[in-house]
């Protein structure tokens, strides 16, 4: 007769371990880390770049860009004049945290405030592997459709920022902004939203003023409890 | 998409826990996969036999408990299952819900001989 052995360890606790262990490196350097993720064309890399716009007279900042290939993404944020490390996952649809991992040492990890972690642009993946950032925003876009908080509700789940872009276009299409944020506030009661455009800058300085706060809120003591990673 | 290393993290655990028993064959393992653990058991499966070969795991049953993502309504407190086109209350008509269970994605146990 079989024995039964009781196990009750989660599946993601070795990339959770690991994690783990890119927070506490990046904690031990003072540097507030968010992972971005969207679908492909929502505005990653444009919100990227807006962001180290402002900020960067400000911040240290840097980034990491996932993609399945080329360095076009990196390439886009080392033009901005600030460290950029690509990851190219081989085929792999997100990034995990040994990814991660192996990038770190390449940043001048000591001489940062901020770290934007770029993920590869899916909706389903990514929201299973922690990185071990503090924050974890997703990128919606309007062309997308306001019923996709109801079709990939774990990406929606677990995010502690949500900005909607491409808002210049909102007239051109049927995109209720209340139905999708109905869709959004039972799966994630609270969490922060921004609607806005990269291509005009209209409402970036909420998004700014988020994230400037939170990296405040990090150095004058404690990660605080993100939900995600 | 990213089932195989799931899968190879499962292999682990398993082999791990069915070591530190003294196991030499692992005949079962029991899963508990919640509706919003972004899983797909289906392609569990498939890279199941995969990676086992060749283990004291090849040729073991995968049992998949599966957990349903519920809602919980905050002005009646009926659950209800997600259902993927809005997430009002079919008892009082409420829109303030929250998401009740489903986030799981584990290994519970492990039969072994």
């Amino acid at each position: 007769m079989p024995e039964q052995v009781p196990v009750v360890e989660r599946i993601m606790s070795a990339n959770d371990q690991l994690a783990s262990s890119n927070r506490a490196r990046l904690d031990e350097a003072g540097v507030f880390a968010i992972n971005v993720m969207a679908s492909p064309g929502a505005g990653k890399t444009s919100l990227i770049t807006r962001t180290v716009e402002a900020l960067r007279d400000e911040l240290r900042i840097a980034g990491v860009d996932g993609d399945i290939a080329t360095t076009l993404d990196a390439d886009r944020i080392a033009a901005l004049g600030v460290p950029a490390v690509q990851i190219n996952t081989g085929g792999s649809c997100h990034l995990d945290a040994a990814m991660v991992q192996s990038a770190l040492p390449q940043l001048p990890l000591d001489a940062l405030d901020l770290l934007i972690v770029e993920n590869v642009g899916n909706l389903v993946c990514p929201a299973s592997f922690r990185l071990g950032a503090h924050r974890s925003v997703l990128i919606a876009s309007v062309p997308e459709g306001d019923d996709k908080p109801y079709k990939y509700p774990v990406m929606y789940r677990g995010v502690d920022a949500l900005v909607l872009n491409k808002m210049d276009v909102l007239p051109a299409f049927d995109f209720d902004v209340d139905y999708f944020r109905k869709g959004v506030e039972p799966l994630n009661p609270g969490l922060a939203f921004f609607s806005l455009s990269c291509k005009t800058g209209e409402g970036l300085d909420d998004w700014l003023n988020w994230l400037r706060s939170e990296v405040k809120g990090y150095v004058s003591g404690g990660s605080g409890q993100d939900t995600r990673d | 998409m990213h089932e195989l290393s799931v899968t190879q993290s499962i292999l682990e655990i398993a082999l791990r826990h069915a070591e530190q028993a003294d196991a030499k064959r692992i005949v079962r393992l029991n899963l508990v996969i919640g509706e919003l653990s972004g899983i797909i058991d289906d392609s569990v499966q498939f890279y199941w036999d995969m990676v086992s070969s060749g283990t004291i795991a090849e040729g073991a049953k995968l049992h998949f408990e599966r957990v349903p993502a519920g809602l919980c309504c905050l002005a009646c407190e009926h659950t209800f299952p997600l259902n993927g086109r809005n997430y009002v209350c079919p008892e009082c008509g409420g829109e303030r819900v929250v998401a009740a269970g489903g986030d799981d994605f584990r290994l519970d146990s492990i039969e072994v001989e």
